[in-house]
């Protein structure tokens, strides 16, 4: 029996298979809509509400920051599962399947998002703020206008990674009882040593992840107007992108300049 | 017209307080360019952010066409705000929105209807001359063309006052000229009040009417251009009509004279060796012309023997000051 027979012979891959990616996609896809629901907000919370931001306020983004993000990023996932079992039981009715685990994973990665989101909009540049500000714009439209689309490029990737991330983790909450492409390869591969299902398992989830890369450095790239040459070299490869880069304005030249025009 | 009066602003670092600006007062009437210069240092910037009220001034008040803007409650801050239009030093534009849509941004912000937006920004394009580039994302421009649309987005919402922090030092001298004769081009066809923050005197020469020399937070010299750069002992004429350093010499004394005008171009040296039959050693000078004036200094000595009251007396006669350097 050749190596193509036996995937179509195979139980755990014609019967069991199917399922386990359409949980795996449920469970990345749903908590991936919460954790951007709620980890965009409180990222941008964690950013306004910071010393120096638009909106100060050093208490409770002390809380927020060190202890719910802090805390809640350093407990390992798999044990932060098995603590919120009975609020997924009270969340979903279960404490098994993929939407039960939806729970969990959420969770557990709202703060890991929201800390990305929080780096990506400090990358946008003050000057920027301070011209909308003087502009007038409230600070609901600065946020609008100015923190989110300034930073879109750094927060499609935060979503690519933290979607990424989501694969893995559903992966060990399938273990645990989420069921998914996780749950197929421990039972099958594992258990049964099955070694066919564990590497059609793997290959599955390695290409997932490819495509939730490809298509978030695609979209990266489409939102980002911040060089002028950029999309041409990226199309072109890694040829061009070993091109020298342009040259700005050496240090100095504004002293010399000055120098220059005073003495003429 | 833009009035400062004794505006101050102590920050508080720790237990110290620091004053940036110590008391600065100025007035600069409609229509008209006003720079202030200043080292780094000096309290430019902060000066900026209490205009702009980014920051709030400690005390003082800042009244534009005889309407305060400083003592506003929080919520009319905004509105405040509208009546300065600024250009900043880096263009500051965001780079996720074209050249158009960066000059729509002040617009969209007190919700002005589509179609007039695109009416202004038309406009307002053509005004700055980037006709062709609406469509260019920030990346795709020099920092000049951005320096323009920063300009055009400054003036989108039809603001009383512009402030100019820092617009050319980033830019090199032929687009800064670009720039700075875009402003005073701007100031007139627009009647515009114009407040230029810079470091650089050129700025100055080239397009501003008046002068302040700001110092460790307070303005230490200001007037009219003609005024200060007539003034020869000050700080701002040495700097608007520099001469260059020139070592100690023996012999007679050495003295510094300034024509104004007319007199600029008179030949006073020769008719003062014809009168006194005496020597007279050129040691430095420069001519400038500034707000529409020509300036001559010139740095001689004079033969030793030289009567100096008679000199001063006959050279005042023509018009021209006299100071003995040090």
């Amino acid at each position: 029996m050749n190596f193509f027979e036996e995937l179509a012979n195979n139980p755990g891959i014609t019967k069991a298979l199917p399922e386990a990616v359409t949980d795996t996609l449920l469970m990345v896809g749903v908590s991936g809509f919460f954790t951007l629901l709620i980890g965009l907000p409180l990222g941008i919370f964690l950013h306004t509400s910071a010393p120096g931001g638009l909106r100060p306020m050093p208490v409770t983004n002390r809380i927020l920051s060190d202890v719910i993000v802090n805390i809640t990023r350093s407990i390992p996932f798999a044990i932060l599962m098995v603590i919120l079992i009975p609020f997924s039981r009270m969340v979903t009715g279960s404490s098994i399947g993929p939407l039960a685990a939806c729970v969990p994973l959420s969770i557990g990665t709202i703060p890991f998002f929201a800390r990305l989101v929080e780096t990506a909009l400090r990358d946008v540049a003050g000057g920027k703020i301070d011209a909308a500000l003087v502009m007038g714009s409230t600070r609901m439209q600065v946020i609008r206008k100015v923190l989110m689309p300034e930073a879109l490029p750094g927060l499609v990737a935060a979503l690519t990674t933290t979607l990424v991330t989501l694969v893995g983790y559903s992966a060990m909450a399938g273990i645990i009882g989420g069921g998914g492409l996780g749950r197929l390869a421990y039972n099958y591969g594992v258990q049964r040593f099955d070694t066919t299902v564990m590497v059609v398992t793997i290959v599955i989830i390695v290409a997932i992840v490819q495509i939730i890369q490809l298509a978030g450095d695609f979209a990266a790239r489409r939102v980002d107007h911040r060089s002028a040459a950029g999309n041409r070299r990226r199309r072109t490869g890694t040829a061009a992108a070993a091109a020298p880069a342009p040259v700005t304005a050496a240090p100095g030249t504004e002293e010399l300049r000055n120098d220059a025009r005073s003495r003429a | 017209m833009i009035t400062v009066t004794d505006l101050r602003k102590v920050y508080r670092q720790g237990t110290r307080e620091v004053v940036a600006l110590d008391g600065v007062s100025m007035s600069v009437p409609k229509g008209s360019i006003h720079g202030i210069i200043g080292h780094s240092g000096a309290g430019k910037s902060t000066l900026v952010r209490c205009l702009t009220l980014l920051d709030r001034p400690s005390s003082g008040t800042v009244t534009i066409d005889g309407r305060e803007l400083t003592n506003v409650k929080d919520s009319e801050i905004r509105l405040a705000r509208r009546r300065i239009g600024m250009v900043f030093q880096h263009a500051n534009l965001m780079d996720s929105r074209t050249a158009a849509a960066n000059i729509a941004h002040p617009l969209e912000l007190v919700g002005t209807p589509k179609r007039d937006i695109d009416a202004r920004v038309a406009e307002l394009l053509a005004l700055v001359g980037l006709g062709q580039f609406a469509e260019a994302y920030p990346a795709q421009l020099s920092g000049g063309q951005k320096q323009r649309v920063g300009i055009a987005r400054a003036l989108a919402a039809h603001p009383d006052v512009l402030l100019c922090d820092e617009p050319t030092s980033a830019l090199d001298p032929r687009t800064t000229d670009e720039i700075l004769d875009l402003i005073s081009e701007l100031s007139e066809r627009l009647g515009l009040t114009v407040l230029i923050i810079t470091h650089e005197m050129n700025v100055v020469k080239r397009i501003c009417d008046s002068v302040s020399l700001l110092e460790a937070g307070r303005v230490v010299e200001h007037g009219p251009l003609r005024e200060v750069a007539s003034h020869l002992g000050g700080r701002l004429a040495k700097a608007l009509i520099p001469l260059p350093p020139t070592p100690p010499v023996a012999g007679g004394p050495v003295v510094e004279l300034l024509m104004v005008g007319e007199h600029a171009t008179e030949p006073v040296l020769s008719g003062l060796t014809r009168r006194f039959d005496t020597d007279v050693n050129v040691l430095a000078g420069s001519v400038e012309t500034l707000a529409g004036q020509r300036f001559g200094r010139l740095r001689v000595q004079l033969d030793a023997s030289t009567d100096m009251e008679a000199v001063r007396t006959y050279l005042a006669s023509q018009g021209v000051t006299v100071e003995v350097a040090a």
